[in-house]
C-alpha cells in the first residue's frame, strides 16, 4: 500500500494535499482497498460551507457504504465530476485522478492538527 | 469463537479478506467483488460453502417426514433428485429454505443455511412425528460450489461420471480422483454449475484439485460478497432478507414451492388461508433511476408514504445498474415508480420484472 510523503492524513482515512489556501481531499489507499470496487460517489454542493468532522459525502462500493468527513473546515470550491460516471477511478488512482473535493482553507491551524505520513502509518499499525 | 471451515488457511493464503458470517469466519472477497462476479458469469469460480448445514433424515417414513416438514411435494422427484423448498412454521413464516436430496424414499440429505443449522435441526427433531432418524452431520462434510459456463469443462477431467448425464437439480455419488463425493448440478449463481460434498478432512485436496483443473479456464476463488451479487441478479431469495420467520413463501414469490394439494404439512392451514384472502405484501424488483445504491433495510415510499422495505440491494456488476428486491404492500405493487429513501433523500426507482438476469 502506498502513502505519499507530501500529503497530510486524517484518522478517517482521508488524504489532504495543501496548495496555498486550497486543500484537495480524497480517500487513502487503505480506505479504497477496504471498500473494494467503488460504484458511487456522493458529493457536497459546490460552495457548501463545511465544518471539520462533518460528513460531506459518501463513497459506496458494491458491498458497503462509507461516509467521508471534512478533515478541516472550509468552503467547497470544486468536486471531481468525472467520479460521478467513473467512480472506479478511486480504486485505480486514489491520490491523483481519484480526488473527491477541493476546499478553501479557512483555519490554517487545523492543517497543523492533521497527521503526517509517518503518524498515519503508525495509526494504521495501531488499528491492526 | 468463530467457526472455521477446513479451508480457512487456504483462504488466508490466497489473500482473502475474512469476515464473520453466521457465526463463521468466511472469505468475503479475494481479488475484488466485480472481478470475482464476472469470473463466474464468464468462466468459472470456486466457492467454499462448507458453512452450510447438512442434515440426514433416514427411516421407513423419511419421505412422509420430508413432505410434512417442507412445503414442496417431494413426490415430484425421483431417487437422485434434488428439490428446493421452504420449511414453514405453523403461521406460514419461513423457518428456512432448504434443498432435499433424495437417495431413496427412506433416506434424504437436507442442505440448510449455515446460520439456521442448529435451529433447523431442533425444528426437525421437535416435529419428528414419523419416528425417523435425524442427524446433523454438518461437521463431517465440506461443501464446495463450482459455478460458471466453464464448470463442466473444469470438473469432467477429474470425474468418471459423464457430467452431460447429470441433469439440473439431480445428484450422484461418485469420486473425484479417488475421493468419494456427492455431486449435484445445483447452485446459487444463475449459471450452470455443481455443488460438491466431501469428507471435511479431504476439503483441501478437493479445493486444490479443482483450482488446478480450472486454471486453463480462468478459475477464481469467489467470496461471499460476489456470492451475494451473483444470487441477487437471478433474484434468488436469501434467508434473513427476502424470507424470514415472519415472511411467508407466498409473499416471497416462492408460491411455486408451496404444494397446497398435498396432505398435511407444517404451515399448510395458514398458507391456504393466506392464499384465499390474498397476500398483503409481495416482493418486487426495482432498478434505480436516480443515482444511488439501494441497501437492505432502506424504506420504500410512494406518494402516500412508506409502503415497504428493501430486502436486498446492490450495484449489479452484470447489468451495471443499481438493483433491489423489496417487500412492499401488495396494494401498492401495481405502480411502476417508487422512491427508495437513501440517507433521508427520496431517490427514484422503477419496478422491473424479476429475475434481473437470466443465463442465455
Amino acid at each position: 500500500m502506498e502513502f505519499p510523503g507530501d500529503l497530510k492524513y486524517s484518522k478517517e482515512h482521508e488524504w489532504i494535499r495543501i496548495e496555498g489556501k486550497v486543500a484537495t481531499i480524497g480517500i487513502t489507499d487503505f480506505a479504497q482497498d477496504q471498500l473494494g470496487d467503488v460504484v458511487m460517489v456522493e458529493f457536497p454542493n459546490e460552495g457548501a460551507i463545511l465544518t471539520k468532522d462533518e460528513t460531506f459525502g459518501v463513497v459506496e462500493s458494491v458491498k458497503s457504504v462509507s461516509d467521508v468527513f471534512a478533515p478541516i473546515s472550509g468552503k467547497v470550491l470544486e468536486t471531481n465530476e468525472p467520479l460521478a460516471d467513473s467512480p472506479g477511478i478511486i480504486n485505480e488512482d486514489c491520490y491523483n485522478e481519484g480526488w473527491i473535493i477541493k476546499m478553501e482553507i479557512t483555519d490554517p491551524k487545523q492543517v497543523d492538527e492533521l497527521l503526517t505520513v509517518d503518524q498515519y502509518k503508525a495509526y494504521l499499525a495501531e488499528q491492526g | 469463537m468463530l467457526k472455521k471451515t477446513p479451508l480457512n488457511e487456504i483462504h488466508k493464503s490466497l489473500g482473502a479478506r475474512m469476515v464473520e458470517f453466521g457465526g463463521w469466519e468466511m472469505p468475503v472477497q479475494y481479488t475484488g467483488v466485480i472481478d470475482e462476479h464476472n469470473a463466474v458469469r464468464n468462466a468459472v469460480g470456486l466457492f467454499d460453502i462448507s458453512h452450510m448445514g447438512e442434515i440426514i433424515v433416514e427411516g421407513e417414513l423419511a419421505k412422509d417426514f420430508i413432505n410434512y416438514i417442507t412445503t414442496n411435494k417431494i413426490d415430484k422427484i425421483k431417487d437422485g433428485g434434488c428439490q428446493y423448498a421452504a420449511v414453514c412454521n405453523p403461521d406460514g413464516g419461513c423457518v428456512d429454505d432448504v434443498i432435499s436430496y433424495q437417495y431413496n424414499p427412506q433416506k434424504y440429505l437436507v442442505v440448510v443455511n449455515a446460520s439456521n443449522t442448529d435451529k433447523d435441526f431442533a425444528w426437525f427433531t421437535e416435529n419428528n412425528m414419523h419416528g425417523v432418524s435425524i442427524a446433523n452431520v454438518s461437521p463431517q462434510y465440506c461443501q464446495l460450489a463450482l459455478q460458471g459456463p466453464k464448470a463442466e469443462a473444469t470438473l469432467q477431467p477429474l470425474i468418471r461420471f459423464p457430467l452431460g448425464d447429470l441433469k439440473y437439480y439431480t445428484f450422484c455419488e461418485t469420486e473425484m480422483k479417488g475421493i468419494p463425493i456427492i455431486l449435484s448440478r445445483t447452485g446459487y449463481t444463475g449459471e450452470d454449475g455443481f455443488e460438491i460434498y466431501g469428507a471435511s478432512n479431504r476439503a483441501v485436496d478437493l479445493w486444490n484439485m479443482l483450482m488446478k483443473a480450472g486454471e486453463a479456464h480462468g478459475i477464481k476463488p469467489i467470496g461471499l460478497a460476489a456470492r451475494d451479487t451473483l444470487r441477487l441478479e437471478p433474484s434468488y431469495s436469501l434467508y434473513g432478507h427476502e424470507i424470514t420467520d415472519t415472511v411467508n413463501p407466498l409473499e416471497a414469490r416462492l408460491g411455486w414451492v408451496v404444494a397446497l394439494d398435498k396432505p398435511d404439512f407444517i404451515g399448510k392451514d395458514s398458507l391456504e388461508k393466506i392464499k384465499q384472502s390474498g397476500v398483503k405484501r409481495t416482493i418486487i424488483g426495482l432498478e434505480m433511476i436516480d443515482k444511488a445504491v439501494p441497501r437492505q433495510g432502506y424504506e420504500i415510499e410512494n406518494a402516500s408514504g412508506k409502503i415497504g422495505v428493501v430486502t436486498s440491494g446492490t450495484f449489479s456488476p452484470t447489468l451495471e445498474k443499481s438493483i433491489a428486491m423489496a417487500l412492499i404492500d401488495k396494494k401498492a405493487a401495481d405502480h411502476d415508480e417508487f422512491f427508495v429513501v437513501v440517507r433521508g433523500k427520496k431517490m427514484k426507482a422503477k419496478k422491473i420484472s424479476l429475475p434481473f438476469y437470466k443465463r442465455k
